[in-house]
Order: structure tokens, then sequence, then C-alpha cells
């Protein structure tokens, strides 16, 4: 199969690109799903973690 | 001459480019936080590239790249583990509940993480000092993978070659590449992508296309047979013999450490925390399992093959591994060289730049701020300047060390065949996995993981990989001679079998993750937490008491 002599290293071959068409699929089906607004909380740790960046 | 000047004026345009856009992120308008506080989002692709971009480095292309020239296309198994794992599993069910927590418990870094959840400091120097001792060994692999190829474009002598480079690195961090510029993070990533996406490409054309040229590999088997037989090699497109030497190195060390381990790499974790909502991690999957495909699968697929382009030319008439005189991080810098067109060996130049300063700025964030914030600023009453200028010597240090450790690996481990780059990032890989993931996950779906579950499985996971390291796997505890030192044999087990399990060969991560899930698993059902309140704050549960804390914008962190 696609001129490997393993079927072991066959699936591996297909599981690759599947679990990458799953990322695609998955990604494209929730594009919309999951968003929250910024809140103040996440300002503040936004506002840290500037902080941290300028001490690095 | 030509050939010189093409390489320099890309290499200016790349410095260039990413001057520019990390000028314009100092100037704050481009950075991950940025966006969070003006409450605007980052481009999904630029999110995966820039952690595509950290993911993978140098030490993929040139290291694991040299390892499938050797073990064949078995280490597949690896890059699928890197989308579904490091990409599908570690964005949709790790990172979206890592960036709620991380915000509610106000962390900042990986070793904040695990202590702020457990309130345990001892959990946030544990993790930072493994993180401080080990890193380096990692970062040295990738710029050793750099360093490599230049050694062979330009061909000139790897100390050179090494001095160059860490020179360039050193610019680039001193410049300001730590900030996390999300733009030139993912210019970085879509230079990789192009770069390898061209190299597989043009590997494949030359052949006759992906069935045929996947074919004659098929048909070199006999060479390899003859060379590697005894050590279970079957072809470069067959898995080894179940059980064999091979089949040990190629299934637990290459494939399960770095597969597994990147769930629990210090590095990338933080990246959840800075995206806006999971709808972002959920639109990153995308690019990201696109860009993991072509760079780390065209990079094995192109080694692998690069024993038909040697074996089939009259000059050489020899497979990689012979072509490469043993030396596996060259066979990519070499096959490049000698089989594609000069002006793909500059561009590829350019895209092994990208691949180990992306990584490499991403590894000395992490080591600086372990130093910064885990262990002296935790308490953030430290004052700004003092701790700023710890941070400074402890990111010089850690630079040195890694560049000590790309320096002397070679030559501890010259003319064995050793995939010494692909070999280090396991090693690390693995030991974040043993110590890190179970209290990790655990942290994040549980509530009934105890600190005290969660430090005796670190201790657990670290003490056992330490152990395995020095004294079980032949590689590392022959290198280390301790074992040798103590018990006068190296490694310990010799060369005895249990069944199919080659304990010499056996990757520490096999042992001392299981090992440690149990005893994170059994020690917390002995044990429990009394701040109940905190655990529901981590969980984000609409209590009085959780929320009144939630108010209080600082975790606590116990000291045990």
């Amino acid at each position: 199969m696609l001129g490997l002599a393993d079927g072991w290293v066959a699936a591996a071959y297909i599981l690759c690109l599947l679990s990458s068409l799953l990322c695609v699929v998955y990604g494209i089906l929730n594009w919309n799903k999951g968003d929250e607004p910024v809140s103040d909380a996440d300002r503040q740790w936004a506002k840290e973690e500037d902080k941290l960046e300028e001490e690095l | 001459m030509d050939g010189v000047l093409l390489l320099t004026v890309l290499v200016l345009l790349y410095i260039f480019a990413i001057g520019y856009l990390g000028y314009r992120g100092y100037r704050g308008t481009k950075t991950a936080t940025d966006y969070l506080i003006a409450g605007r989002e980052i481009h999904p692709f630029v999110m995966a590239m820039s952690y595509g971009a950290a993911f993978i480095s140098t030490s993929a292309i040139v290291g694991f790249g040299g390892a499938s020239a050797m073990f064949g296309l078995g280490i597949l198994w690896l890059p699928f583990l890197n989308i579904f794992v490091g990409i599908f599993i570690a964005f949709i069910f790790i990172g979206s509940r890592t960036r709620a927590m991380g915000r509610r418990l106000d962390v900042h870094t990986f070793p904040e993480f695990l202590g702020a959840r457990f309130q345990s400091r001892f959990l946030q120097v544990f993790a930072a000092l493994i993180i401080l001792f080990f890193m380096p060994l990692y970062a040295g692999v990738v710029l050793m993978g750099a360093t490599k190829f230049i050694e062979v474009r330009l061909n000139i002598d790897y100390e050179t070659a090494l001095l160059f480079f860490s020179a360039l690195v050193a610019v680039y961090v001193i410049m300001g590449g730590l900030k996390g510029v999300m733009y030139a993070d993912a210019m970085q990533g879509i230079i990789m992508l192009a770069g390898m996406g061209i190299l597989l490409f043009l590997t494949f054309s030359q052949l006759g296309g992906v069935v045929t040229a996947q074919e004659r590999l098929t048909e070199l088997a006999p060479q390899a047979t003859a060379i590697f037989g005894e050590k279970g090699h079957q072809g470069w497109t067959a898995m080894p013999r179940f059980g064999s030497e091979f089949w040990w190195i190629l299934v637990s060390s290459i494939t399960l450490g770095v597969g597994i381990g990147v769930l629990a790499q210090p590095q990338l974790a933080v990246r959840y925390m800075t995206v806006k909502s999971t709808r972002e991690l959920n639109r990153a999957g995308v690019a990201g399992g696109i860009f993991i495909l072509i760079v780390t699968g065209g990079a094995y697929l192109v080694g692998s093959l690069s024993n038909v382009y040697f074996f089939d030319d009259p000059d050489v008439a020899k497979i990689s591994f012979q072509a490469a005189n043993k030396d596996l991080e060259q066979i990519i810098p070499l096959f490049i060289t000698r089989y594609m067109p000069p002006w793909l060996g500059d561009v590829f130049f350019v895209t092994l730049m990208a691949a180990a300063m992306s990584t490499a700025c991403s590894q000395f964030h992490a080591m600086g701020s372990a130093v910064g914030r885990d262990l002296f600023g935790a308490s953030r009453t430290a004052s700004s300047g003092r701790t700023i200028g710890i941070t400074r010597i402890g990111i010089i240090i850690t630079f040195l060390a890694s560049v000590g450790l790309a320096y002397g690996l070679p030559v501890m481990f010259a003319g064995t065949g050793t995939a010494i780059v692909a070999r280090g990032t396991a090693i690390f890989f693995g030991l974040c996995a043993a110590a890190f993931l179970p209290m990790y996950i655990g942290g994040l779906y549980t509530r009934a993981i105890t600190k005290a579950g969660a430090i005796a499985g670190a201790v657990t996971g670290f003490g056992v990989s330490a152990f395995w390291l020095l004294f079980i796997h032949a590689k590392e505890a022959n290198a280390l001679q301790l074992c040798n030192f103590i018990f006068g044999r190296s490694p310990l087990t010799g060369t005895a079998r249990t069944g199919f399990i080659l304990w010499a060969e056996v990757d520490p991560i096999v042992v001392a993750l299981p090992l440690a899930i149990l005893v994170t698993v059994a020690v917390s059902m002995m044990t429990k937490d009394v701040a109940s309140d905190h655990v529901a704050r981590c969980f984000g549960d609409a209590t009085p008491r959780a929320a009144a804390a939630a108010g209080s914008g600082s975790a606590p962190v116990a000291r045990v």
C-alpha cells in the first residue's frame, strides 16, 4: 500500500493524514463556538503578563 | 559567489523582517497580551503558526529527520502523535482548561500554574529547577541541529559554525527576541512551512512521485537488513522487528517520549493562556494540524528517502548512514547540499534559522521566567530591579550551558551513530511527561488529586526517570559512567531480556510515567486537601467564597 512494505507503517502514514483532517474538520465545525468576552480579570492577567515580558 | 550573495541577501531579509516585526511589537501593538488588553482576538492562523514554530525546531528537522534516515518510516508514528496529541488533544482538551484555570489563578508560568493549582511552593520550585537543569539539554540540541546545517552548507568547521549561530541567537535574544511578538513568531512558522513544503515536493518529484519514490525506498530493504538486520531493521518502509533493539528505540524513545511529552512542555503550555477564548484554540487547530503534518511529516519522509538518493548516486552508492559517516545530524544538510538546487539550500538555511530561533526564544523565555518569577520572584514583593538582574544572570548561565552541550555532545558520542539531537529532545520531553503530566492533567480534570498526591507523583516521575537514565538505559548510562563506577558494569541490566522487553533499550518514560500516575492516584486516595474553596476557585465554581477569592487577584501559594 502506497509503496510501503508494512501495514503498521501504512497505518501511521494514513493516521497522520487523518489526524490532520480531524484538526481541520473540528476547527471548521467549531469555528464560532467557545467565544467569551474579555473580562477585567483577563485584562489584569494580561497586564501582569506584559510586566513579566518586560522584565525578561 | 552568486550562491554566497543569495544566501547573504536571504539572511539579511530574514533578519530585517524579524527585526521590523520585533520593533513593531516593542512599540506595544502586537504581542498576545496587547490583543487581550484591547479585548481583541489574535488571528487563529497567527496563533497556530506561533505555537508550531515554538514546538518544531531544528531538532525535528535535522535531528529526527536524520533519525528517520536510519530507522525508516516507522517514525511516522511520531508525527501522528505530534498532530493528534500535540495539536488536537493539546488545543481542545488541555489548552482550553489551562487557559481558563490559569486566568482564574492569575498565573504566568508553568511552574507557577502547578504551584498555584496545588498550593505548593515546593512544586513551583521543583518544576523550575527541572526546567533550569534539563532544558539546556533541549536548547543545546536545537543549537546543534542548526549548527550542523551551517557546518555543511558553508563548509566551515563545527566549532566556528556553533560560535556563529550562538552569537546570532544571543543578539536576537538581547534585541528583545524573548518578548513573544506574535507576528514575528508567525512569520518564522510560515518560513518553516514554505521551506519544508518546497523540499518535500522536490524530493518526491525528482524520484517520480509519491508512490514511486516509496516503492524505490522499499526496494532498498536488503541494504538496511545487511547493516542493521541484527538490530531488528527490516527496511525503511517497515517497522523494526517487534521487541528488537531498533523497535524499542523507535517506539519507546523516539515516538512516545516526544509524542506524549509535548502535553507537559512548559514553554508551550503557557501559550494557551495568551489566547482570548476557547474559540481561538478551536480555530488554531486548523492551521496547526496542517503545519505539523507538512513540517514534521515532511522532514521524516525526506530523511528516509535520502537513502534512495545517496544509494543511487554512483559517486556515493551508500545508504545515508554511511554517506554521512554515521553522523545522523549531517544527513539532511548533506542531502540538501548534494541533491537539491543551490537556491533551495539557501532558502532552507533561512528555514532552519527560523526553526531554531523561534524554539530557542521560547526555551530561554521559559528558563528566564523560571529564574525570575518562580525561584526568586514568586513572592511578588522582590524588587523589580533585583529580579531583572537575577533573570539576566540565569539566562546567561543557561545559554552558556546550552552552547557547552551543543559543543560537547557531538564529541562525546562521535562515531557511535547516536541520534544525539533526537535523544536529547526525547530525554527532556520524557522527563517533563513523567514529572509533570499526571498532576497537570489530573489538576485540570479532577478535584481528587491532592497536593500530597501531586508532589509524590512528580518526585516519583522525576526520580524513576533519573534512575533509569543513569543505570538502566544503555546509551545514557554508558555515556555518564556512574553505573560503571558504582557497580562495575553498565548498564545495570546488561543485555537482559524478559520476553520481548529488552531492558537496556526501554525508554524511561515507559516505566516512569505509569509509576508516576499510579503514585499520584494512590497518594491522592490516601490524603485529602482541606482548602476546598481553593479547588472551587480553580474550577470556577460560583460559590460566594470562591468568588471572593477570585476577586483578590493573586493566587495564594502555600509553603510545604
